[in-house]
């Protein structure tokens, strides 16, 4: 097949930043999950993160206070449902969903001032002359910062839940919350970090978005993004290396299916438009279909609520 | 049957308190937005048309929106509560809210109802559009003639007539300007998603294209122009912050002086159903400023294209012209029919791809 005027590693490496702002919510989510919350706010703190990101950047002129503005900013909210959640038992599914309500009311609110601004510049990492190189160079040795920051969280949270012993704590406290209570582990201690860090992450990837990816601030930028988050936690079953397969999954049939319109290959539109979706669930579908398996894989207590009297 | 009779109760009511409003409250005027109004394109230009309608009549009027409204039967809903609320006059500002304002506006004969851009109308349903492929064969024209690479390229929203008449006039007139220019088109069915806008603009070049024209409301191709260093243009509205380059000229919309006149028609009484379809003459259709970064010459061309068209002199569907399968559309100087042009769903000669269906 002729793919015209396509360049495969510009393709790569854009399809590398398409999918970051959607791993790095992926990743936070799945460590909540993990420890037994369910948070459909994703989306609201995705984009609570790209407006404080942006508001700090902008008044700053530093993109890495920018971030940094993010994951706070994120995090507030994500400890406003932990609060409800955890502490006062609200039902997590609805405060999760107003949590992403409130997330788009606020944000909008406090991007008033900033529609039409442009941030500064978050420049691409330069390797001393390896980011030349053929290849590997666009590839390996010339992204944004925070798409090695995404990727070495894959590594960090797979290894955390592997090898650590806070990491075991958590996903037992995810599987069996009476049992981890018993034991004399905090769970509400345990779900509070879990549910920060996630808050963080989704920050982390909105900012990716209003800094990098656009790079401005419009009300509803994140347009659905925290969603698709949410969706690929649960076709990756729950872990690390399969979250990240199946952001890149996503993020790259979204790009190839762009370039291909760009390079006029006759492929029906249509089909290009819903190849994202629908190769993303069928390759992680295809992966998770062992039947033993996939009934261990979801957390048992996930999105139960948990009281220490009970 | 208790439900219908609630129903029927409240139909009753509001009709009852739309009487009254009539005699002694402000008319209400209400809009329905399928972006949020911080979009900086389409959204934001139609806002602005209320507040141009709140400027001038003050406090007799009274104004509600609600933004990002999915196309769609959501969007029957939003209507619904709408009307229920006491509207007088409603506009829906987008093409898939066609249906649904139609269906609404049945079950509402008191209300008045204009839609954007579609072409089904009632008794107490208007349209209304801008002929922004006007404008379009203008920013085609600078398009054909400040390429390097001779490849332009095409951010489209949805396949629908406007969309379409926007590609033609675009690749109509790229071609005039340079007979080597060769257009891409990408669908990325959506008015609305930033991210997704910039990447399809990365997309296109990467292909090697280095003028990006968009049918999409965010600022979010401009960003990616500037970083690649060529040229776009801005759409629905100024997109000022991009000047003088990539932004080297834009299509405004401006619905002001419309909505001001609609809204003074139901004051006065005499709103009628009508089809209005204004272009670069009467104002409703602006070219913003060509910027320094377009040659002398180039920007002389392009205005001298713009007051023609205004005149009425020039309209940019003047054969001859070919569709794209080649068969006869328009002979030498026979102008297309407004007719045609709404309903528009073929190429023109020489552009490469498919229509989606």
């Amino acid at each position: 097949m002729d793919f015209g005027s396509i360049n495969p590693v510009l393709l790569i490496a854009s399809l590398m930043v398409a999918s970051t702002p959607i791993l790095l919510a992926a990743m936070g989510e799945l460590m909540v999950e993990k420890s037994g919350v369910l948070n459909l706010g994703v989306e609201g703190m995705m984009i609570v993160g790209a407006i404080s990101g942006f508001i700090v950047a902008v008044e700053t002129g530093s993109p890495a206070l920018g971030f940094v503005a993010a994951a706070a900013g994120a995090t507030v909210m994500a400890l406003l449902f932990a609060v409800l959640t955890q502490v006062f038992l609200s039902n997590q599914v609805a405060t999760g969903l107003g949590l992403t309500l409130f997330g788009l009311g606020v944000s909008s609110l406090m991007g008033q001032g900033y529609v039409g601004i442009r941030p500064p510049a978050s420049p691409r990492m330069e390797f001393f002359g390896l980011s030349d190189l053929p290849v590997v160079g666009p590839i390996v040795f010339n992204q944004h910062p925070m798409v090695y920051v995404s990727l070495a969280l894959v590594a960090g949270v797979w290894w955390y839940f592997r090898s650590t012993r806070s990491g075991l704590i958590l996903r037992a406290v995810g599987e069996s919350h009476e049992a981890a209570h018993a034991l004399g582990y905090s769970v509400l201690g345990t779900r509070f970090a879990a549910i920060a860090f996630g808050g963080a992450c989704a920050g982390l990837g909105g900012a990716f978005l209003s800094l990098v990816i656009v790079p401005q601030w419009t009300e509803g930028m994140t347009a659905g993004r925290g969603w698709i988050a949410l969706a690929i936690v649960v076709f990756a079953s729950w872990r690390a290396w399969r979250v990240l397969l199946g952001a890149y999954l996503f993020g790259g049939v979204t790009v190839l299916q762009l370039n291909l319109q760009a390079a006029g290959i006759a492929i029906p539109v249509e089909l290009l438009s819903m190849s994202p979706y629908l190769i993303t669930i069928l390759v992680l579908v295809i992966i998770s279909s062992d039947k033993r398996r996939a009934a261990a894989s979801a957390p048992a207590s996930l999105g139960r609520p948990f009281h220490a009297s009970s | 049957m208790k439900k219908r009779t609630f129903l029927a109760a409240t139909l009753a009511a509001t009709m009852a308190t739309g009487a009254f409003a009539d005699g002694h409250e402000p008319v209400k005027v209400g809009f329905i937005y399928v972006g949020p109004i911080g979009d900086g394109g389409w959204t934001y230009e139609h806002h602005q048309g209320l507040l141009a309608v709140e400027a001038e009549f003050g406090d007799k009027v009274e104004t509600v929106y609600q933004e990002n409204v999915p196309e769609g039967a959501d969007a029957e809903r939003a209507l619904t509560q709408m009307a229920l609320q006491g509207a007088d006059i409603i506009f829906t500002t987008s093409f898939g809210y066609m249906d649904p304002t139609i269906n609404v506006a049945q079950k509402f004969p008191d209300v008045k109802f204009e839609h954007a851009t579609g072409y089904k109308r009632a008794d107490n349903v208007s349209t209304y559009s801008a002929r922004f492929y006007e404008g379009r064969a203008v920013q085609g024209h600078i398009a054909g003639r400040m390429t390097k690479t001779n490849k332009i390229g095409y951010i489209a929203s949805f396949p629908i007539p406007e969309v379409i008449r926007g590609i033609n006039s675009t690749y109509i007139h790229a071609k005039k300007a340079n007979p080597d220019v060769e257009m891409n088109v990408i669908w990325v069915y959506t008015w609305f998603d930033p991210a997704k806008e910039a990447d399809a603009a990365k997309a296109l070049i990467d292909n090697g294209i280095d003028v990006v024209l968009q049918h999409t409301d965010s600022t979010a191709p401009q960003a990616a122009a500037a970083e690649a260093g060529v040229i776009s243009f801005g759409q629905a509205s100024d997109m000022a912050e991009y000047k003088p380059a990539p932004r080297v000229s834009s299509i405004i919309d401006n619905w002001g002086p419309y909505y001001i006149q609609r809204v003074r028609a139901v004051m006065d009484g005499s709103w009628e159903s009508v089809d209005t379809w204004d272009g670069i003459g009467p104002g409703m259709v602006e070219i913003g400023e060509i910027t320094d970064a377009v040659p002398a010459d180039v920007k002389a061309e392009a205005e001298a294209l713009r007051d023609s068209i205004a005149a009425g002199e020039y309209s940019p569907f003047t054969g001859p012209l070919n569709k794209q399968d080649g068969s006869a559309w328009l002979a030498e100087g026979e102008v297309a029919d407004d007719g045609t042009l709404a309903g528009m769903g073929f190429y023109v000669e020489g552009i490469t791809g498919e229509i989606p269906n």
